[in-house]
Protein backbone atom coordinates (compact mmCIF):
# COMPACT_ATOMS: atom_id res chain seq x y z
CA UNK A 1 0.00 0.00 0.00
CA UNK A 2 1.82 3.45 -1.30
CA UNK A 3 1.16 6.33 1.41
CA UNK A 4 0.29 9.47 -0.98
CA UNK A 5 -1.29 11.62 2.36
CA UNK A 6 1.01 14.68 2.57
CA UNK A 7 0.65 16.89 5.82
CA UNK A 8 0.94 21.08 5.06
CA UNK A 9 0.17 23.66 7.09
CA UNK A 10 -3.47 23.75 7.29
CA UNK A 11 -4.28 21.43 4.58
CA UNK A 12 -4.14 17.55 5.37
CA UNK A 13 -4.74 15.70 2.27
CA UNK A 14 -5.40 12.36 0.58
CA UNK A 15 -3.08 12.96 -1.84
CA UNK A 16 -0.29 15.69 -2.93
CA UNK A 17 -2.48 16.54 -5.85
CA UNK A 18 -4.92 19.78 -6.48
CA UNK A 19 -5.85 22.20 -9.77
CA UNK A 20 -3.73 25.51 -9.80
CA UNK A 21 -5.56 28.85 -8.93
CA UNK A 22 -7.25 30.38 -12.38
CA UNK A 23 -7.38 26.91 -13.95
CA UNK A 24 -10.20 25.30 -12.10
CA UNK A 25 -12.74 28.76 -11.90
CA UNK A 26 -14.44 28.04 -8.30
CA UNK A 27 -14.85 24.26 -9.24
CA UNK A 28 -18.64 24.11 -10.39
CA UNK A 29 -17.62 23.27 -13.74
CA UNK A 30 -15.23 20.50 -13.12
CA UNK A 31 -17.97 18.44 -10.88
CA UNK A 32 -19.93 17.86 -13.46
CA UNK A 33 -16.92 15.60 -15.04
CA UNK A 34 -15.78 14.14 -11.43
CA UNK A 35 -16.71 14.20 -7.29
CA UNK A 36 -14.34 16.89 -6.21
CA UNK A 37 -13.60 15.19 -2.82
CA UNK A 38 -11.15 13.03 -4.91
CA UNK A 39 -8.99 15.92 -5.02
CA UNK A 40 -6.13 16.46 -2.49
CA UNK A 41 -7.26 19.87 -1.76
CA UNK A 42 -8.67 22.86 -4.45
CA UNK A 43 -6.78 26.03 -4.96
CA UNK A 44 -9.98 28.66 -5.63
CA UNK A 45 -9.54 31.36 -8.55
CA UNK A 46 -7.71 34.79 -7.07
CA UNK A 47 -9.65 37.16 -5.31
CA UNK A 48 -9.89 40.76 -5.00
CA UNK A 49 -11.83 44.01 -3.24
CA UNK A 50 -13.79 44.82 -5.38
CA UNK A 51 -15.39 42.66 -8.45
CA UNK A 52 -12.69 42.75 -11.49
CA UNK A 53 -13.75 42.41 -15.27
CA UNK A 54 -10.22 41.29 -16.49
CA UNK A 55 -8.65 42.60 -19.62
CA UNK A 56 -9.98 42.78 -23.01
CA UNK A 57 -10.03 39.65 -25.70
CA UNK A 58 -8.40 37.56 -26.92
CA UNK A 59 -7.27 36.48 -23.77
CA UNK A 60 -5.05 33.35 -24.41
CA UNK A 61 -3.02 31.98 -27.35
CA UNK A 62 -1.73 28.49 -27.77
CA UNK A 63 2.16 28.35 -27.79
CA UNK A 64 4.71 25.30 -28.61
CA UNK A 65 4.02 23.09 -25.79
CA UNK A 66 1.42 25.53 -23.98
CA UNK A 67 -0.09 28.75 -23.84
CA UNK A 68 -0.41 32.12 -23.08
CA UNK A 69 -2.92 33.90 -20.95
CA UNK A 70 -4.22 37.40 -20.16
CA UNK A 71 -7.19 37.10 -18.18
CA UNK A 72 -6.39 39.97 -15.50
CA UNK A 73 -8.09 38.57 -12.14
CA UNK A 74 -11.33 38.36 -13.28
CA UNK A 75 -13.55 37.50 -10.12
CA UNK A 76 -16.55 38.69 -8.53
CA UNK A 77 -14.79 40.35 -5.49
CA UNK A 78 -14.03 38.98 -2.17
CA UNK A 79 -17.72 39.41 -0.72
CA UNK A 80 -19.06 38.05 -4.07
CA UNK A 81 -16.41 35.30 -3.66
CA UNK A 82 -17.40 34.21 0.03
CA UNK A 83 -21.11 34.38 -1.02
CA UNK A 84 -21.61 32.81 -4.52
CA UNK A 85 -18.78 30.60 -5.07
CA UNK A 86 -17.61 29.09 -1.73
CA UNK A 87 -20.81 27.72 -0.43
CA UNK A 88 -20.91 25.53 -3.40
CA UNK A 89 -17.32 23.88 -2.27
CA UNK A 90 -17.78 23.30 1.17
CA UNK A 91 -20.33 19.91 1.10
CA UNK A 92 -16.80 18.13 -0.70
CA UNK A 93 -14.45 16.73 1.81
CA UNK A 94 -11.26 18.58 -0.02
CA UNK A 95 -9.15 21.83 1.64
CA UNK A 96 -9.94 24.73 -0.15
CA UNK A 97 -6.86 27.49 -0.30
CA UNK A 98 -7.98 30.78 -1.31
CA UNK A 99 -5.90 32.80 -3.82
CA UNK A 100 -5.60 36.48 -2.84
CA UNK A 101 -4.85 39.14 -5.02
CA UNK A 102 -4.70 43.09 -5.12
CA UNK A 103 -3.15 46.29 -5.62
CA UNK A 104 -2.32 47.63 -2.89
CA UNK A 105 -0.94 46.45 0.65
CA UNK A 106 -4.36 47.52 1.87
CA UNK A 107 -6.02 45.65 -0.25
CA UNK A 108 -3.95 42.36 0.21
CA UNK A 109 -4.74 42.51 4.17
CA UNK A 110 -8.65 43.20 3.33
CA UNK A 111 -8.86 40.33 1.18
CA UNK A 112 -6.97 37.71 3.56
CA UNK A 113 -9.14 39.24 6.35
CA UNK A 114 -11.76 38.54 5.43
CA UNK A 115 -11.03 34.83 3.38
CA UNK A 116 -9.70 33.84 6.75
CA UNK A 117 -12.89 34.06 8.47
CA UNK A 118 -14.77 32.38 5.31
CA UNK A 119 -13.96 28.71 6.58
CA UNK A 120 -11.45 28.03 4.15
CA UNK A 121 -8.34 26.06 5.39
CA UNK A 122 -5.03 28.44 3.84
CA UNK A 123 -4.60 31.33 2.05
CA UNK A 124 -2.48 31.62 -1.21
CA UNK A 125 -1.00 34.92 -1.64
CA UNK A 126 -0.88 35.96 -5.50
CA UNK A 127 1.84 38.39 -5.68
CA UNK A 128 3.10 37.22 -9.36
CA UNK A 129 0.20 37.86 -11.31
CA UNK A 130 2.04 39.01 -14.61
CA UNK A 131 -1.42 40.47 -16.27
CA UNK A 132 -2.55 43.41 -14.13
CA UNK A 133 -1.58 46.88 -14.60
CA UNK A 134 -0.92 47.71 -10.74
CA UNK A 135 0.53 45.54 -8.09
CA UNK A 136 0.45 41.72 -8.81
CA UNK A 137 4.12 41.23 -9.89
CA UNK A 138 5.54 44.16 -8.38
CA UNK A 139 5.00 42.36 -5.25
CA UNK A 140 6.64 39.36 -6.16
CA UNK A 141 9.91 40.89 -7.81
CA UNK A 142 10.90 42.95 -5.35
CA UNK A 143 12.43 41.36 -2.12
CA UNK A 144 11.46 44.13 0.75
CA UNK A 145 7.60 44.24 -1.24
CA UNK A 146 7.52 40.94 -0.77
CA UNK A 147 8.72 40.69 2.68
CA UNK A 148 6.33 43.85 3.41
CA UNK A 149 2.94 41.91 2.04
CA UNK A 150 3.59 38.63 3.82
CA UNK A 151 3.96 40.13 6.86
CA UNK A 152 0.82 42.48 6.52
CA UNK A 153 -0.99 39.40 5.85
CA UNK A 154 0.26 36.92 8.47
CA UNK A 155 -0.87 39.91 10.79
CA UNK A 156 -4.77 39.73 9.61
CA UNK A 157 -4.55 35.45 9.00
CA UNK A 158 -5.43 33.23 11.30
CA UNK A 159 -4.55 30.91 8.59
CA UNK A 160 -1.45 29.35 7.17
CA UNK A 161 -0.39 31.72 4.09
CA UNK A 162 1.22 30.10 1.05
CA UNK A 163 3.24 33.02 -0.93
CA UNK A 164 2.78 32.05 -4.56
CA UNK A 165 6.26 32.97 -6.28
CA UNK A 166 6.81 34.71 -9.59
CA UNK A 167 9.76 33.32 -11.92
CA UNK A 168 10.12 36.70 -13.67
CA UNK A 169 12.69 36.97 -11.15
CA UNK A 170 16.72 37.06 -11.39
CA UNK A 171 17.18 36.21 -7.83
CA UNK A 172 14.04 33.17 -7.12
CA UNK A 173 16.15 32.20 -3.65
CA UNK A 174 16.41 36.12 -2.58
CA UNK A 175 12.67 36.72 -2.86
CA UNK A 176 11.66 32.95 -1.17
CA UNK A 177 14.15 34.27 1.96
CA UNK A 178 12.14 37.14 2.15
CA UNK A 179 8.39 35.83 2.46
CA UNK A 180 10.55 33.16 5.12
CA UNK A 181 11.75 35.50 7.03
CA UNK A 182 8.24 37.66 7.15
CA UNK A 183 6.93 34.74 8.61
CA UNK A 184 5.45 32.64 5.37
CA UNK A 185 4.32 29.31 6.22
CA UNK A 186 4.67 27.65 2.99
CA UNK A 187 5.47 28.49 -0.83
CA UNK A 188 3.45 27.97 -4.14
CA UNK A 189 6.12 27.75 -7.57
CA UNK A 190 5.73 28.93 -9.54
CA UNK A 191 3.37 31.36 -11.53
CA UNK A 192 3.19 31.96 -15.82
CA UNK A 193 6.19 33.13 -17.21
CA UNK A 194 5.55 36.85 -19.12
CA UNK A 195 5.49 36.01 -22.71
CA UNK A 196 3.77 37.31 -26.29
CA UNK A 197 2.94 35.90 -29.66
CA UNK A 198 2.82 37.98 -32.62
CA UNK A 199 0.21 37.49 -35.54
CA UNK A 200 2.37 37.69 -38.60
CA UNK A 201 -0.81 38.30 -40.43
CA UNK A 202 -2.10 41.32 -38.50
CA UNK A 203 1.08 42.42 -37.13
CA UNK A 204 0.19 42.46 -33.52
CA UNK A 205 -0.07 40.75 -30.62
CA UNK A 206 -2.29 38.01 -30.32
CA UNK A 207 -3.16 38.77 -26.74
CA UNK A 208 -5.30 42.38 -26.41
CA UNK A 209 -3.38 42.86 -23.36
CA UNK A 210 0.04 42.29 -25.68
CA UNK A 211 1.83 40.00 -23.00
CA UNK A 212 0.43 37.12 -21.13
CA UNK A 213 1.48 34.42 -18.70
CA UNK A 214 3.35 31.28 -20.41
CA UNK A 215 2.15 28.22 -18.60
CA UNK A 216 2.16 24.47 -19.27
CA UNK A 217 4.62 21.56 -20.33
CA UNK A 218 7.37 24.78 -21.85
CA UNK A 219 7.80 26.04 -18.17
CA UNK A 220 8.41 22.64 -16.33
CA UNK A 221 12.04 22.66 -16.73
CA UNK A 222 12.02 26.34 -15.27
CA UNK A 223 9.95 25.28 -12.47
CA UNK A 224 11.98 22.66 -11.68
CA UNK A 225 14.75 24.50 -11.27
CA UNK A 226 14.02 26.70 -9.32
CA UNK A 227 12.19 24.42 -6.81
CA UNK A 228 15.32 22.48 -6.62
CA UNK A 229 16.81 26.28 -5.77
CA UNK A 230 14.59 27.06 -3.30
CA UNK A 231 14.43 24.04 -1.61
CA UNK A 232 18.32 23.97 -0.50
CA UNK A 233 18.30 27.13 0.66
CA UNK A 234 14.45 27.79 2.42
CA UNK A 235 12.55 25.43 4.88
CA UNK A 236 9.26 26.02 3.72
CA UNK A 237 6.97 23.42 2.42
CA UNK A 238 6.95 23.74 -1.61
CA UNK A 239 3.56 23.18 -3.68
CA UNK A 240 5.31 22.73 -7.12
CA UNK A 241 3.65 23.74 -10.46
CA UNK A 242 4.04 24.33 -14.04
CA UNK A 243 3.35 22.16 -16.96
CA UNK A 244 2.13 19.07 -15.18
CA UNK A 245 0.75 16.72 -17.55
CA UNK A 246 1.64 13.34 -15.79
CA UNK A 247 2.81 11.69 -12.79
CA UNK A 248 6.03 11.26 -13.86
CA UNK A 249 6.09 14.50 -14.12
CA UNK A 250 4.70 14.82 -10.52
CA UNK A 251 7.59 12.59 -9.71
CA UNK A 252 9.54 15.16 -11.20
CA UNK A 253 8.69 17.70 -8.82
CA UNK A 254 8.41 15.76 -5.30
CA UNK A 255 12.08 15.00 -6.26
CA UNK A 256 13.41 18.56 -6.79
CA UNK A 257 11.78 19.12 -3.41
CA UNK A 258 7.87 20.07 -4.08
CA UNK A 259 5.95 18.58 -0.86
CA UNK A 260 2.89 18.37 -2.91
CA UNK A 261 1.70 19.68 -6.81
CA UNK A 262 -0.86 21.88 -8.51
CA UNK A 263 -2.28 21.08 -11.87
CA UNK A 264 -2.84 23.95 -13.91
CA UNK A 265 -3.29 24.12 -17.69
CA UNK A 266 -3.78 20.88 -18.32
CA UNK A 267 -7.12 20.71 -17.26
CA UNK A 268 -7.96 23.01 -20.02
CA UNK A 269 -6.86 20.02 -22.84
CA UNK A 270 -8.57 17.19 -20.69
CA UNK A 271 -11.18 18.42 -17.72
CA UNK A 272 -10.22 14.69 -15.91
CA UNK A 273 -6.79 15.24 -15.18
CA UNK A 274 -6.60 15.35 -11.91
CA UNK A 275 -9.07 12.25 -10.96
CA UNK A 276 -6.67 10.43 -13.18
CA UNK A 277 -3.54 11.35 -12.19
CA UNK A 278 -4.97 11.04 -8.67
CA UNK A 279 -5.39 7.41 -9.84
CA UNK A 280 -2.19 6.73 -11.52
CA UNK A 281 -0.05 8.23 -8.96
CA UNK A 282 0.90 4.83 -6.60
CA UNK A 283 2.08 3.25 -9.18
CA UNK A 284 4.47 5.33 -10.41
CA UNK A 285 5.52 5.80 -6.80
CA UNK A 286 6.29 2.12 -6.77
CA UNK A 287 7.26 2.07 -10.46
CA UNK A 288 10.32 4.31 -8.76
CA UNK A 289 10.61 2.48 -6.03
CA UNK A 290 9.18 4.90 -3.42
CA UNK A 291 6.26 3.70 -0.51
CA UNK A 292 5.13 7.03 -0.38
CA UNK A 293 5.01 10.67 -1.50
CA UNK A 294 7.03 11.67 1.67
CA UNK A 295 10.22 9.54 0.77
CA UNK A 296 10.24 11.29 -2.54
CA UNK A 297 10.10 14.62 -1.35
CA UNK A 298 13.52 16.14 -2.17
CA UNK A 299 15.15 13.06 -3.07
CA UNK A 300 16.97 14.55 -6.13
CA UNK A 301 19.02 16.54 -3.02
CA UNK A 302 20.41 13.55 -0.93
CA UNK B 1 -21.08 17.29 -20.78
CA UNK B 2 -18.08 14.45 -21.26
CA UNK B 3 -14.62 13.82 -22.41
CA UNK B 4 -14.78 11.32 -25.05
CA UNK B 5 -12.70 9.58 -28.20
CA UNK B 6 -15.01 9.96 -30.78
CA UNK B 7 -14.95 7.60 -33.57
CA UNK B 8 -14.62 9.52 -37.49
CA UNK B 9 -17.67 8.07 -39.34
CA UNK B 10 -16.73 10.50 -42.32
CA UNK B 11 -14.30 13.53 -43.18
CA UNK B 12 -14.68 15.05 -46.74
CA UNK B 13 -13.96 18.35 -48.10
CA UNK B 14 -16.71 20.15 -49.00
CA UNK B 15 -15.81 23.69 -50.15
CA UNK B 16 -12.38 25.97 -50.33
CA UNK B 17 -10.57 24.86 -46.86
CA UNK B 18 -13.90 23.74 -45.84
CA UNK B 19 -14.26 20.21 -44.64
CA UNK B 20 -17.28 18.02 -43.09
CA UNK B 21 -16.78 15.48 -40.19
CA UNK B 22 -18.70 13.17 -38.80
CA UNK B 23 -18.18 11.75 -35.75
CA UNK B 24 -19.96 8.83 -34.04
CA UNK B 25 -20.32 8.34 -29.72
CA UNK B 26 -21.86 9.01 -27.14
CA UNK B 27 -22.13 13.09 -27.15
CA UNK B 28 -24.09 12.36 -29.64
CA UNK B 29 -27.22 11.30 -27.71
CA UNK B 30 -26.65 14.57 -25.45
CA UNK B 31 -27.19 17.44 -27.47
CA UNK B 32 -29.75 19.34 -26.05
CA UNK B 33 -30.49 21.94 -28.60
CA UNK B 34 -28.93 23.19 -32.14
CA UNK B 35 -25.98 26.17 -31.30
CA UNK B 36 -24.00 23.87 -28.99
CA UNK B 37 -20.70 23.15 -29.91
CA UNK B 38 -17.47 20.61 -28.98
CA UNK B 39 -14.54 20.92 -28.34
CA UNK B 40 -11.63 19.03 -30.07
CA UNK B 41 -8.44 17.74 -29.56
CA UNK B 42 -6.36 17.72 -32.74
CA UNK B 43 -2.98 16.18 -31.41
CA UNK B 44 -0.37 16.30 -28.71
CA UNK B 45 0.77 19.17 -30.92
CA UNK B 46 -1.63 21.56 -30.37
CA UNK B 47 -2.03 22.65 -26.65
CA UNK B 48 -5.40 24.10 -26.88
CA UNK B 49 -8.45 22.32 -28.03
CA UNK B 50 -10.89 23.95 -31.03
CA UNK B 51 -14.41 24.84 -30.54
CA UNK B 52 -16.87 23.32 -33.55
CA UNK B 53 -20.23 24.02 -33.94
CA UNK B 54 -22.39 21.26 -34.38
CA UNK B 55 -24.23 21.30 -37.82
CA UNK B 56 -26.19 17.98 -37.63
CA UNK B 57 -27.00 15.32 -34.97
CA UNK B 58 -28.47 11.86 -36.11
CA UNK B 59 -29.51 9.97 -33.37
CA UNK B 60 -30.10 6.93 -35.44
CA UNK B 61 -26.73 6.60 -35.94
CA UNK B 62 -25.55 8.21 -32.97
CA UNK B 63 -23.57 10.70 -34.85
CA UNK B 64 -23.05 14.56 -34.69
CA UNK B 65 -21.72 16.30 -38.08
CA UNK B 66 -19.52 19.43 -37.93
CA UNK B 67 -18.30 21.44 -40.69
CA UNK B 68 -15.04 23.06 -40.10
CA UNK B 69 -12.62 25.98 -42.16
CA UNK B 70 -9.12 25.69 -42.36
CA UNK B 71 -7.81 28.72 -40.51
CA UNK B 72 -4.63 27.94 -38.58
CA UNK B 73 -1.78 24.85 -38.31
CA UNK B 74 -4.56 23.21 -35.95
CA UNK B 75 -7.61 23.54 -38.41
CA UNK B 76 -4.44 22.28 -40.96
CA UNK B 77 -3.57 19.03 -39.00
CA UNK B 78 -7.10 18.09 -38.48
CA UNK B 79 -7.69 18.03 -42.17
CA UNK B 80 -5.32 14.81 -42.28
CA UNK B 81 -7.20 13.02 -39.84
CA UNK B 82 -8.97 10.05 -41.18
CA UNK B 83 -12.12 8.13 -41.23
CA UNK B 84 -11.82 5.09 -38.59
CA UNK B 85 -9.64 7.25 -36.40
CA UNK B 86 -10.61 8.63 -32.99
CA UNK B 87 -10.68 11.77 -31.88
CA UNK B 88 -10.59 13.49 -28.50
CA UNK B 89 -13.95 15.18 -27.71
CA UNK B 90 -15.34 17.29 -24.75
CA UNK B 91 -18.97 18.21 -25.72
CA UNK B 92 -21.29 19.11 -25.90
CA UNK B 93 -20.27 22.86 -24.71
CA UNK B 94 -22.84 25.47 -23.98
CA UNK B 95 -26.55 26.42 -24.13
CA UNK B 96 -27.75 26.54 -27.93
CA UNK B 97 -30.96 28.52 -29.08
CA UNK B 98 -33.50 27.66 -26.76
CA UNK B 99 -36.00 25.68 -29.03
CA UNK B 100 -38.53 25.26 -26.17
CA UNK B 101 -38.65 29.02 -26.07
CA UNK B 102 -39.45 29.97 -29.77
CA UNK B 103 -43.21 30.31 -30.53
CA UNK B 104 -43.00 31.70 -34.54
CA UNK B 105 -44.38 31.29 -37.68
CA UNK B 106 -41.61 32.77 -39.85
CA UNK B 107 -37.74 32.77 -38.93
CA UNK B 108 -35.11 34.15 -40.70
CA UNK B 109 -31.87 32.81 -40.33
CA UNK B 110 -28.34 34.77 -41.32
CA UNK B 111 -25.26 33.38 -41.07
CA UNK B 112 -21.48 34.34 -42.39
CA UNK B 113 -19.10 31.86 -43.57
CA UNK B 114 -18.44 29.60 -41.20
CA UNK B 115 -20.89 30.44 -38.79
CA UNK B 116 -23.45 28.68 -40.85
CA UNK B 117 -23.33 25.41 -40.02
CA UNK B 118 -25.04 25.48 -36.71
CA UNK B 119 -28.05 27.34 -38.35
CA UNK B 120 -28.43 24.04 -40.42
CA UNK B 121 -29.68 22.18 -37.48
CA UNK B 122 -31.62 24.91 -36.11
CA UNK B 123 -33.58 25.08 -39.88
CA UNK B 124 -34.17 21.33 -39.56
CA UNK B 125 -35.87 21.73 -36.17
CA UNK B 126 -37.34 24.76 -36.46
CA UNK B 127 -39.42 23.53 -39.40
CA UNK B 128 -39.93 20.18 -37.61
CA UNK B 129 -41.82 22.11 -35.12
CA UNK B 130 -43.63 23.62 -37.78
CA UNK B 131 -42.09 27.28 -38.10
CA UNK B 132 -40.95 28.91 -41.80
CA UNK B 133 -37.76 29.30 -42.32
CA UNK B 134 -35.74 31.93 -44.93
CA UNK B 135 -32.02 31.66 -44.85
CA UNK B 136 -29.50 34.31 -46.16
CA UNK B 137 -25.93 33.02 -46.03
CA UNK B 138 -23.08 35.30 -47.27
CA UNK B 139 -19.79 33.16 -48.40
CA UNK B 140 -16.70 34.82 -49.70
CA UNK B 141 -16.73 33.75 -52.71
CA UNK B 142 -17.89 31.06 -55.06
CA UNK B 143 -15.21 28.37 -53.91
CA UNK B 144 -16.41 28.69 -50.60
CA UNK B 145 -20.04 27.60 -50.72
CA UNK B 146 -21.82 24.71 -49.13
CA UNK B 147 -24.92 23.09 -48.16
CA UNK B 148 -27.13 24.87 -50.14
CA UNK B 149 -28.91 22.23 -50.83
CA UNK B 150 -29.65 21.27 -47.82
CA UNK B 151 -30.84 24.75 -46.80
CA UNK B 152 -33.02 25.60 -50.24
CA UNK B 153 -34.51 21.68 -48.49
CA UNK B 154 -35.78 23.46 -46.13
CA UNK B 155 -37.13 26.73 -47.02
CA UNK B 156 -36.00 30.16 -49.24
CA UNK B 157 -32.54 31.06 -49.34
CA UNK B 158 -30.63 34.14 -50.18
CA UNK B 159 -26.74 33.85 -51.12
CA UNK B 160 -24.53 37.15 -51.03
CA UNK B 161 -20.79 36.61 -51.66
CA UNK B 162 -17.88 39.40 -51.01
CA UNK B 163 -16.80 39.38 -55.02
CA UNK B 164 -19.97 39.07 -56.68
CA UNK B 165 -19.20 35.25 -57.95
CA UNK B 166 -22.36 34.04 -56.98
CA UNK B 167 -26.02 35.81 -55.49
CA UNK B 168 -25.43 39.74 -54.21
CA UNK B 169 -22.47 40.88 -54.16
CA UNK B 170 -21.93 42.63 -50.86
CA UNK B 171 -22.52 41.14 -47.16
CA UNK B 172 -25.81 39.61 -45.83
CA UNK B 173 -27.34 42.67 -44.54
CA UNK B 174 -27.35 43.93 -48.04
CA UNK B 175 -29.36 40.88 -49.37
CA UNK B 176 -31.82 40.72 -46.63
CA UNK B 177 -35.73 40.09 -47.34
CA UNK B 178 -39.38 42.33 -46.36
CA UNK B 179 -38.53 42.05 -42.71
CA UNK B 180 -42.57 42.02 -42.10
CA UNK B 181 -43.63 38.75 -41.78
CA UNK B 182 -39.90 38.04 -40.07
CA UNK B 183 -40.98 37.11 -35.90
CA UNK B 184 -37.63 35.69 -34.91
CA UNK B 185 -33.86 35.85 -36.60
CA UNK B 186 -31.34 33.52 -35.69
CA UNK B 187 -27.58 34.88 -36.76
CA UNK B 188 -24.28 33.33 -36.73
CA UNK B 189 -20.89 34.40 -37.81
CA UNK B 190 -18.12 37.13 -37.40
CA UNK B 191 -18.87 39.77 -34.57
CA UNK B 192 -18.85 42.80 -36.99
CA UNK B 193 -21.29 41.08 -39.61
CA UNK B 194 -23.46 40.20 -36.14
CA UNK B 195 -22.94 44.18 -35.11
CA UNK B 196 -24.60 45.31 -38.46
CA UNK B 197 -27.46 42.33 -38.21
CA UNK B 198 -28.30 43.49 -34.98
CA UNK B 199 -28.44 47.02 -36.04
CA UNK B 200 -30.70 46.37 -38.75
CA UNK B 201 -32.82 44.05 -37.09
CA UNK B 202 -33.82 46.10 -34.46
CA UNK B 203 -36.74 45.81 -32.86
CA UNK B 204 -37.11 41.93 -33.91
CA UNK B 205 -36.69 39.44 -31.46
CA UNK B 206 -33.25 37.79 -32.31
CA UNK B 207 -30.86 35.24 -31.39
CA UNK B 208 -27.47 35.58 -31.96
CA UNK B 209 -24.29 32.85 -31.77
CA UNK B 210 -20.77 34.54 -30.90
CA UNK B 211 -17.81 33.08 -32.11
CA UNK B 212 -14.57 33.41 -29.58
CA UNK B 213 -10.81 31.99 -28.55
CA UNK B 214 -11.69 29.55 -25.81
CA UNK B 215 -9.05 28.08 -23.11
CA UNK B 216 -10.98 25.49 -21.24
CA UNK B 217 -14.32 26.00 -23.46
CA UNK B 218 -16.54 24.92 -19.70
CA UNK B 219 -16.64 27.80 -18.37
CA UNK B 220 -13.75 27.88 -16.03
CA UNK B 221 -10.66 29.68 -16.89
CA UNK B 222 -12.91 33.09 -18.37
CA UNK B 223 -10.85 33.32 -21.42
CA UNK B 224 -14.30 33.86 -23.47
CA UNK B 225 -16.11 36.60 -21.94
CA UNK B 226 -18.29 39.68 -23.00
CA UNK B 227 -18.88 42.27 -21.16
CA UNK B 228 -23.26 42.64 -20.29
CA UNK B 229 -24.89 46.35 -21.26
CA UNK B 230 -24.25 48.34 -18.32
CA UNK B 231 -23.08 45.65 -16.10
CA UNK B 232 -26.58 43.52 -15.75
CA UNK B 233 -26.03 40.29 -14.20
CA UNK B 234 -22.68 39.94 -13.00
CA UNK B 235 -21.64 42.41 -15.49
CA UNK B 236 -20.46 39.90 -18.08
CA UNK B 237 -21.04 36.34 -19.64
CA UNK B 238 -18.67 33.44 -20.59
CA UNK B 239 -19.44 32.64 -24.20
CA UNK B 240 -18.79 28.84 -23.55
CA UNK B 241 -20.84 28.10 -21.00
CA UNK B 242 -23.68 31.27 -21.03
CA UNK B 243 -23.48 31.24 -24.80
CA UNK B 244 -22.52 30.77 -27.33
CA UNK B 245 -26.39 31.63 -27.75
CA UNK B 246 -27.53 34.99 -26.45
CA UNK B 247 -30.42 37.46 -26.99
CA UNK B 248 -29.19 40.75 -28.62
CA UNK B 249 -29.81 42.81 -26.13
CA UNK B 250 -27.86 40.78 -23.27
CA UNK B 251 -24.55 41.83 -24.70
CA UNK B 252 -21.88 44.30 -25.81
CA UNK B 253 -20.51 43.16 -29.13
Amino acid sequence: MIDTTVKLPGIHMKNPIMPASGCFGFGKEFSQFYDLSLLGAIIIKASTGERRFGNQTPRVAETSSGMLNAIGLQNPGVDGVITDELPFLYPYKTPIIANVAGSTLEEYSLVAEKLSKSGVDALEINISCPNVKEGGVQFGTDPKLAYEVTKQVKKVSSLPVYIKLSPNVTDIVGLAKAVEKAGADGLSMINTLTGMRIDPHTRKPIIANQTGGLSGPAIKPVAIRMIHQVYQEVDLPIIGMGGIETTDDIVEYLLAGASAVAIGSANFKNPNICKELIHELPETLQKFGFNSVKEAVGGAHH
Amino acid sequence: MLREWMTIVTHQQLAHQTYLLELQGEIAGLVDNPGQFVHLQISEQYFLRRPVSIADVSPIKGTITLLYKVMGEGTEALTKKEAGEKMDVVGPGGKGFPMDEINSKKALLIGGGIGIPPLYYLAKELTAKGIEVESVLGFRSENDLFYLEEFKSLGEVHITTNDGSVGTQGFVTDALPALDTIETYFTCGPTVMLKNVKEKLDGIPGYISIEERMGCGIGACFACVLETPGGCGKGYVKVCSDGPVFRPEEVIL
